[in-house]
């Protein structure tokens, strides 16, 4: 492998926000993302908004998947937007939401600039074909 | 990406944009077009932070020690910059990063910036990124910058020795952990850190630990020399005075997870950066860092020109299948390849 050829790699920050504890998902989801040859960068359980932005926007990620079960989505999802257009990182980072959400606030969230909300029994392999997909190319 | 891009993009890190800086240690990690002109343009802003490295044996509680380290250094005012570097799976190349999960103290504080560094199996190409990396945060104004990795080999040990201070961790009761650093990472470590020293075998490792330094600052102490010892040659008399400002390694106790210590460690480390800029050794030490580096780019950038050069006559594996029906062999065709790159050098000489 030479010097200056590209070594991309799509990189993900796996998010479990707010007072929600059920991190199996998350957990599954970064080792399916990992095996699939993405770097994941996993924020550990009870993040607030705040340090989801941080990481996002220090790890530059291509990829924000947000895990939320506690139904709080349509108070936490929001604020972290907000956070990412603060620091310019809102334009190229592909957001996406695993977790139990209501149809009606599917539609909110896509308004609001999520990409792909994936509910429980989604296949990896959809996920991971729609995050190859949809990620943003950079210059 | 157009030189005017970069152009805004060195000047919007060097304006302390937290997005660019991000961005710039991307384009250097991903080794994307330009990346060579971005860390030019950021080298005549390097050159003020301290860099400290920390490595160890996976679970001593080195993302912990960084965490607390840099709380530390933020109440004393200052901005830190941390690196941590994680193994990827040569099968995938997909990596889980799991070190920031460990940066609580720090949530929420963006003078804290936290990076994480997948080895994207870089054939020794992953020193030049962390130390590419280390100069972005250096010229964006870091005062502290720590890079953190897993000590378990040489490629470790290279990213490391890009800091001014290596500082090891060891876990107590790791007696045997102890006798495995002695052979690469033992020798680098400028501070040695037993951390958990809450624990109750602390104090032998830490006696164990200082026991190897005394060792490794008199190499003929370990040796049973009885009577056919040697009179000492006298090089070693002229060297007395150097020998006399030698940094003898440090053994500090730390819990982590509790801070406690940390206090100390940061002033065994200032000790040591003091020691570095008294004695002259931290301009020789950069010095000696970036002919390193000089020849690495080279070594890299050579072997790319050949890589090309060997595509474009078909390519490694006619050679070597020429080279298996003995019609040639190695040392034959590593000359050809090589042969217009050498006459093109020496025509060019003046």
């Amino acid at each position: 492998m030479s010097a200056d050829q590209e070594q991309r790699a799509i990189r993900c920050l796996v998010a479990k926000v707010g007072l929600d504890g059920h991190d199996r998902g998350a957990h599954v989801i970064a080792r399916a993302f990992r095996d699939a040859g993405f770097e994941v960068i996993y924020s550990g359980l009870h993040r607030a908004p705040d340090e989801i932005v941080q990481a996002a926007v220090q790890e530059d990620v291509d990829v924000l998947g947000i895990s939320i079960l506690s139904g709080a989505h349509n108070t936490l999802v929001p604020k972290v937007i907000e956070g990412l257009k603060e620091y310019d990182a809102f334009e190229d980072t592909l957001i996406i939401v695993g977790g139990i959400v209501p149809d009606d606030d599917k539609a909110k969230l896509r308004e609001l600039g999520v990409a792909e909300i994936f509910g429980p029994g989604t296949p990896m392999k959809q996920t991971i074909e729609f995050v190859r997909e949809n990620v943003h190319e950079r210059t | 990406m157009s030189r005017a891009a970069q152009r805004e993009l060195v000047e919007e890190l060097l304006d302390g944009k937290h997005r660019a800086l991000a961005r710039v240690i991307t384009k250097i990690e991903n080794r994307s077009p330009g990346y060579r002109d971005v860390v030019s343009a950021l080298h005549e802003h390097t050159g003020d932070a301290d860099v400290i490295g920390i490595t160890g044996s996976p679970g001593a509680g080195k993302s912990t020690l960084v965490d607390k380290l840099a709380r530390t250094y933020r109440d004393a005012g200052l901005t830190v910059g941390v690196i941590a570097v994680d193994p990827s799976s040569p099968f995938t190349g997909g990596a889980v990063l799991g070190d920031r999960i460990r940066m609580a103290s720090n949530v929420g504080d963006m003078e804290v910036f936290f990076r994480s560094m997948s080895a994207r199996g870089q054939l020794g190409g992953l020193s030049t990124a962390t130390a590419d990396a280390v100069k972005a945060l250096d010229a964006f104004g870091k005062d502290k910058v720590i890079i953190e990795t897993v000590g378990a080999g040489q490629n470790e040990v290279d990213i490391v020795r890009t800091a001014d201070t290596v500082t090891v961790l060891v876990q107590p009761g790791s007696g045997d952990d102890v006798q495995m650093l002695k052979a690469g990472i033992l020798e680098i470590g400028d501070v040695f850190v037993v951390n958990k020293a809450d624990m109750p075998s602390a104090d032998r490792t830490v006696a164990e630990l200082e026991e190897m330094i005394h060792m490794r600052n008199d190499p003929t102490a370990n040796l049973d020399l009885g009577h056919h010892g040697f009179e000492e040659p006298e090089v070693a008399v002229e060297d007395e005075e150097e020998e006399n400002d030698r940094w003898t390694p440090q053994v500090v106790k730390t819990v982590a997870k509790d801070g406690e210590g940390v206090e100390n460690l940061v002033d065994v480390l200032a000790e040591h950066r003091n020691y570095l800029e008294e004695t002259g050794r931290l301009a020789a030490k950069a010095r000696m860092r970036y002919a390193e580096e000089i020849r690495q780019l080279l070594r890299e950038d050579t072997a790319q020109l050949l890589e090309a050069e060997l595509d474009r006559r078909g390519g490694v594996e006619s050679y070597a299948a020429a080279v298996y029906d003995r019609e040639t062999d190695p040392y034959t065709v590593a000359d050809e390849l090589i042969e217009p790159l050498a006459d093109c050098v020496e025509e060019r000489r003046d």
